[in-house]
Parts: C-alpha cells; sequence; structure tokens
C-alpha cells in the first residue's frame, strides 16, 4: 500500500466514523423523546380513558400502593400518580364535604365516620390524571416536554422537562408533582409500558371491585360504550373545559 | 388530608402540599417590572420631551439594563434542570405562555435596551476611549465598535435612531411586563391568577415601581455625590409616580370589587386566605403601607405647599414604601396563588428556606446583585450629564 493510499484510506475511515457518528448522535436525539418500543402495538389504532364507578370504591387503597409499586412513584406521602379521596357529605350541604386522604389513601382509611353515617353519606373517590383532550399542562410546557401521544396518553418526556413547575399550576386537579430524585415532572401514563403490550393498567389491574377500568374509546367491542350510554357520567371539573377521559360513574356533586 | 399535617387547614390534594414556585418566583415579576417601569421613565424624556425629567434619564436606562441582566438568574435557580434551558430557545413550544420570555427578553436586551444605552453614551465612549490611555481605555475602545465618528451629523443620526429605538421601547417594554402578567393571568386552574386584568395589573404596577426606584436611586446618588437634587426633576417625576400610582391602585380596586360582587366558587377560599394567610402582606404591607400610605404622601405634595427639604423626605419615603408595596404585591400573587387548594377545601403553609437554593438568602443577593451591577455601570459610563460636558476634547 502507497503513502497515497493509506492517506486516502485513512481519511475515507475518518470521514465514514465522523458521518456515522452524527448521524447516531441525531437518530438518538430523534428517539429520545418516543415511546417504549411495542412491536405490533398500532397508536392510532387506541384512545385510551378510564371509567370509575365510584360506588364500587371500597378505600382498600391497592390501587395507590400498586402504582407506587410499578411505576417507582416515591414512597414519602405527597407523590401521587393515583390517589383516593374519601369524601363525607352531611345531608345536602354540597358546599361543604369533609374530604380526607391519608397518605394518598395508600395504607386505606382509618374508620371515622362510623358514628355519623345516619347524619350524611361516606365514600371513596379515586383520583388520576384525566388525560385531557384540550389539557391545559401540555398546552403551557415551554418545551414540549408535556406531550399527548396519537393514541389520548398525556406523557412526560422526563429528558427533556426542565422542570420549571408550570405544568403543575396548569392542572386543575393536582394530578402532577416534581420528582424529588429527578427534579422533573411525573405523573399518570395510564402505565403506558403496560398497556402498549396488551396489559392493564397496575391500578386497574390490582382493583378487588372492578371500580375502574381501562377501556380503549377506539374498540367498537369496548364494554364503555355501553357503560357511557347507559349511566349516569361526570368528569371532574367539567367548567374547566379540559374534555377529560376519566369517566365517573354515581359522582356526587360535592366532588371537586 | 386534614389536621394532622402541620401548616396545612382542610383539604389539600396530597400533590399539592408543596407550593411550586417560592420567593425567587416573587423576584421574577418584581425585577422585570423595575425594568419595564425604569425604561418607561426614561421614554418619557425621549419621546415625549419631559425636559424636567432629563437628570434621571441615563440613570434610568443604566438602571434597567442592571435588573434586566439579573432578571433571568431567579429562574435559572429555579428550574429543575437549568442545563436545559436554552430548549426554550431551540425548541419553542408555541401554545405555551412561558415558552415566549426568551425572545421576549432577547428583543428587549439587545434590540431595545442595548442599543439604546450604545446610542445615547457612544459620544461618552468615544471620548473616554480617546482619553483614558492603556488597559483602562480598553473597554471603551472595544465599545466603539469601531466607529469613532462623532461629529455633529453622526450624533444627530444617533439621536434619530435613538428616538425610534426608544419608540420601539416602548412598546416592549409593555410587552415584557403585560407578558409576564400573562404567563400567570392565563392560568385557567388558579383562580386567585387567572383574569384578564392580570396583565395590566402587571404592567401599571411595573410602571410605578420602576418609577419609584429611579427616583429613590436618584435622590440617593445625589446624597452620595454630595450634589444638590434637581427638585424640578423630583417634583416631574413624583408627580408621574402619583398618576401612574392612582390607575395602578383603581386597577386592583376593580380586580377586589368584581371579585367580591361576583363571589364566584373560589371566592370563600380566597377571601378567607385574605383574612388570615395573607392578611399580614396583603392588607398590611400592600395595601395600607404599601399602596395607601404612599399616595397619600404623593397626594398632599400635590395639595400642600412643602419646604424643599419636606417634599426630598416625603418622595423618599413613599418611594420606598412604593417598591416594599409592589414587592408585596409580587408576593400576594405568587405565593398566595399557591395557599389555597384548587379543591377549594383547604390551606397550606409556605415554608421558605434561608441558605437554601431557592432561600431568603438566595433571594436578598439576587436583589443586592442589580444594585452592583449598577453601581460598576455607573463607574464604566457615568449617567452624569454635568461631567459629561465637561470631559475633555478629543484628541483627534
Amino acid at each position: 500500500m502507497t503513502a497515497t493510499d493509506r492517506r486516502e484510506f485513512l481519511s475515507h475511515t475518518g470521514k465514514f466514523l465522523l458521518l456515522t457518528g452524527t448521524a447516531a448522535a441525531a437518530l438518538e436525539h430523534v428517539l429520545a423523546g418516543s415511546a417504549e418500543a411495542a412491536p405490533g402495538y398500532a397508536e392510532t389504532a387506541h384512545w385510551w380513558g378510564m371509567i370509575i364507578d365510584v360506588e364500587k370504591c371500597i378505600g382498600c387503597g391497592n390501587c395507590v400502593r400498586a402504582c407506587k409499586e410499578e411505576n417507582d412513584v416515591p414512597r414519602e406521602p405527597y407523590y401521587f400518580r393515583t390517589w383516593v379521596e374519601r369524601y363525607h357529605v352531611e345531608s345536602g350541604d354540597l358546599a361543604h364535604p369533609q374530604v380526607d386522604s391519608p397518605n394518598g389513601g395508600y395504607d386505606g382509611f382509618p374508620e371515622r365516620y362510623a358514628a355519623l353515617a345516619a347524619a350524611g353519606k361516606t365514600f371513596f373517590v379515586p383520583k388520576l390524571c384525566n388525560h385531557c383532550v384540550d389539557s391545559p399542562c401540555e398546552q403551557v410546557c415551554p418545551v414540549g416536554a408535556t406531550f399527548r401521544s396519537p393514541d389520548g396518553v398525556v406523557m412526560v418526556d422526563r429528558k427533556y422537562c426542565l422542570g420549571c413547575r408550570y405544568c403543575v399550576q396548569a392542572c386543575p386537579y393536582g394530578c402532577r408533582f416534581i420528582d424529588p430524585r429527578t427534579h422533573v415532572v411525573d405523573k399518570c401514563d395510564l402505565c403506558y409500558h403496560r398497556i402498549t403490550k396488551g396489559l392493564t393498567t397496575a391500578c386497574c389491574e390490582a382493583c378487588p371491585t372492578g371500580a375502574r377500568t381501562l377501556v380503549d374509546l377506539k374498540d367498537p367491542k369496548d364494554p364503555v360504550h355501553e357503560f357511557l350510554r347507559t349511566r349516569t357520567i361526570q368528569v371532574l371539573k367539567p367548567q374547566m373545559a379540559t374534555n377529560p377521559k376519566v369517566f365517573y360513574a354515581g359522582l356526587d356533586g360535592s366532588v371537586r | 388530608m386534614g389536621g394532622v399535617i402541620p401548616g396545612v387547614d382542610g383539604y389539600m390534594y396530597p400533590n399539592e402540599m408543596e407550593l411550586q414556585w417560592g420567593v425567587l418566583i416573587v423576584l421574577y415579576p418584581f425585577i422585570t417590572g423595575l425594568v419595564a417601569g425604569a425604561f418607561i421613565l426614561a421614554s418619557l424624556e425621549r419621546v415625549f420631551d419631559v425636559e424636567a425629567v432629563k437628570p434621571t434619564y441615563r440613570l434610568a436606562l443604566l438602571t434597567a439594563l442592571a435588573f434586566l441582566l439579573v432578571a433571568p438568574l431567579p429562574l435559572q435557580l429555579h428550574l429543575g434542570h437549568p442545563e436545559r434551558s436554552f430548549e426554550m430557545y431551540l425548541t419553542p413550544h408555541l401554545t405555551s405562555a412561558m415558552a415566549m420570555f426568551g425572545f421576549v427578553y432577547l428583543w428587549y436586551l439587545m434590540v431595545v435596551l442595548l442599543l439604546e444605552i450604545w446610542l445615547d453614551f457612544r459620544k461618552d465612549i468615544v471620548l473616554r476611549a480617546s482619553s483614558t490611555p492603556g488597559w483602562r481605555g480598553l473597554p471603551y475602545r472595544l465599545l466603539t465598535l469601531g466607529s469613532r465618528n462623532i461629529s455633529a451629523g453622526a450624533l444627530a443620526l444617533d439621536d434619530k435612531v435613538g428616538r425610534f429605538v426608544t419608540l420601539v421601547g416602548i412598546p416592549s417594554a409593555f410587552l415584557l411586563h403585560g407578558y409576564v402578567g400573562f404567563i400567570f393571568g392565563s392560568v385557567k386552574a388558579n383562580p386567585w391568577w387567572s383574569t384578564p386584568l392580570m396583565p395590566i395589573v402587571f404592567l401599571f404596577s411595573a410602571i410605578v415601581s420602576g418609577i419609584a426606584l429611579v427616583l429613590v436611586l436618584y435622590m440617593a446618588v445625589c446624597v452620595v455625590r454630595g450634589v444638590s437634587i434637581d427638585m424640578r426633576c423630583a417634583d416631574t417625576v413624583a408627580r408621574y409616580l402619583l398618576y401612574a400610582f392612582i390607575i395602578d391602585f383603581s386597577l386592583e380596586m376593580l380586580d377586589l370589587l368584581h371579585r367580591v360582587y361576583e363571589a364566584d366558587e373560589s371566592f370563600k377560599s380566597l377571601d378567607f386566605m385574605v383574612h388570615t394567610r395573607l392578611y399580614a402582606s396583603h392588607i398590611l404591607v400592600q395595601i395600607v403601607a404599601g399602596t395607601l400610605l404612599p399616595l397619600a404622601l404623593l397626594a398632599l405634595v400635590r395639595v400642600v405647599s412643602l419646604s424643599e427639604s419636606a417634599r426630598r423626605g416625603f418622595y423618599a419615603a413613599a418611594g420606598v414604601l412604593t417598591l416594599m408595596g409592589i414587592l408585596a404585591m409580587r408576593w400576594n400573587v405568587v405565593i398566595g396563588g399557591q395557599l389555597f387548594s384548587k379543591s377549594f377545601l383547604g390551606y397550606t403553609t409556605y415554608k421558605m428556606g434561608f441558605a437554601t437554593r431557592e432561600g431568603l438568602l438566595a433571594a436578598v443577593l439576587l436583589l443586592l446583585l442589580p444594585l452592583g451591577i449598577l453601581w460598576g455601570l455607573v463607574k464604566l459610563l457615568p449617567p452624569w450629564t454635568e461631567e459629561t460636558t465637561e470631559s475633555p476634547a478629543p484628541a483627534v
């Protein structure tokens, strides 16, 4: 091999390596916001939501525990992707419900209203991200780290989030928190890593009474259609016009 | 979560216990407001030919620059990942009210303020570049940007362009701070913030705070330099402060009246908050000590004939009280807006750290930093008109 050949070879190899490296870096950047690979899953074929039957919830806290376990949510109080509230409403006093949610319902609920059973009603309300179609959190994110996937799940690109907390302020439902370990925002993503593989969410799977059910509004065979057609349905804070996809059956007017 | 958590009354959603925006985010609208207000005062002289406020003109411009340079720092300190903040320039999310801040900021800094200051100080810069030898003259030689032409024609052109930049600058200053108001006013989830009046209230309070700051700084600087205060100037600035303050106060009272009369679903919650957790900072500091008292002092000067020294005292007191009141207003907006639950069933408490990244110490340092920068700017480019006229003639 002559010196010229060697120089050409080195030059070509160098250019090749440089270009491949750049292309790989660019590809990695492009893929950084993509969902976890789920072969055979067609994003556009689904439109995810959840139905919650308030009367079936017994406040056991299974869903809260399952969610924290599945999604590595900080165990200490005040960080929740889902939580359960207990309402106690004295007759007719919709404006002043007594509400508590000790540790988000993680440990269940200690008895509190047994003596007051005659005076009013007590019930449990599971809460989670409403995966709003017109989500204010997604609207306000300055860099688009919060986004809605084509199948209707509001998610966070944790590698892109600045941690400015504007989305936390914008969510009317209190569904977002800043993870103290990563300093970026976190929230329910409907267990996206599970639902794209044909499984249900951790909370729905753990619910012993079927109070919460993951639904696919694009699937004509999903029982959600009959549920929505036959039951009295409400969403949280409809006045916010966020178009939530978590539908509650049997929701009391005092719930906010 | 009811009674068992210290500092929490009633029910907060579990994720709401911790306040998201602390004292540093209080400083952000306060500092940008001072910038916008100081610039608008400066532009009075430039565009509307208010001759009386001329002694404050250049000081106001340098003050605006000193505070503008510090304005992004509280945001950077607050971010969970400040190293990613540049993404706001690269991939701005166009529906976000916050995404435009970087662009508005750069526009204001580069296109308006730096250009206007450079044009206005160009003659001084060129004179000093020629008269200051060695390394001390280096900053001036660099600041000339290669042009040492200070002929009458060139200076006239500077003035013409400067006037145009100011004309662009006034709506830009309105944009800068009205925009900051919009960041809060457009959050529909938060009834304490969500009002279309927010940008305009922010804007007028910005003008008030900027004028008050320049008034106080001007008088303080005169005392430090041992020169007499131009009372025609101080009287005029104080008069503008009074007028701007009356508009600002009227707007805030309109907002309050509207809330009380409408009494929507959030009203009981907000009303309770104002009477308890926000009572001291809202009623006492912002409204009584920070608004009514300075308004009374400024109005008194207009109706009663007072001696110069009494007026100076009144202006200094009114200026300092005004600044305190506007700072309290920012506090009440930012912190107050997070003390109640979006369920309207409970209240939490803001616990401010001291020597933490977002604590009181950082806030105090960030408030002192612009004054330090201003000191440096004044050393570099003395804004005193009487001195610049005595500058040595150029050697060329």
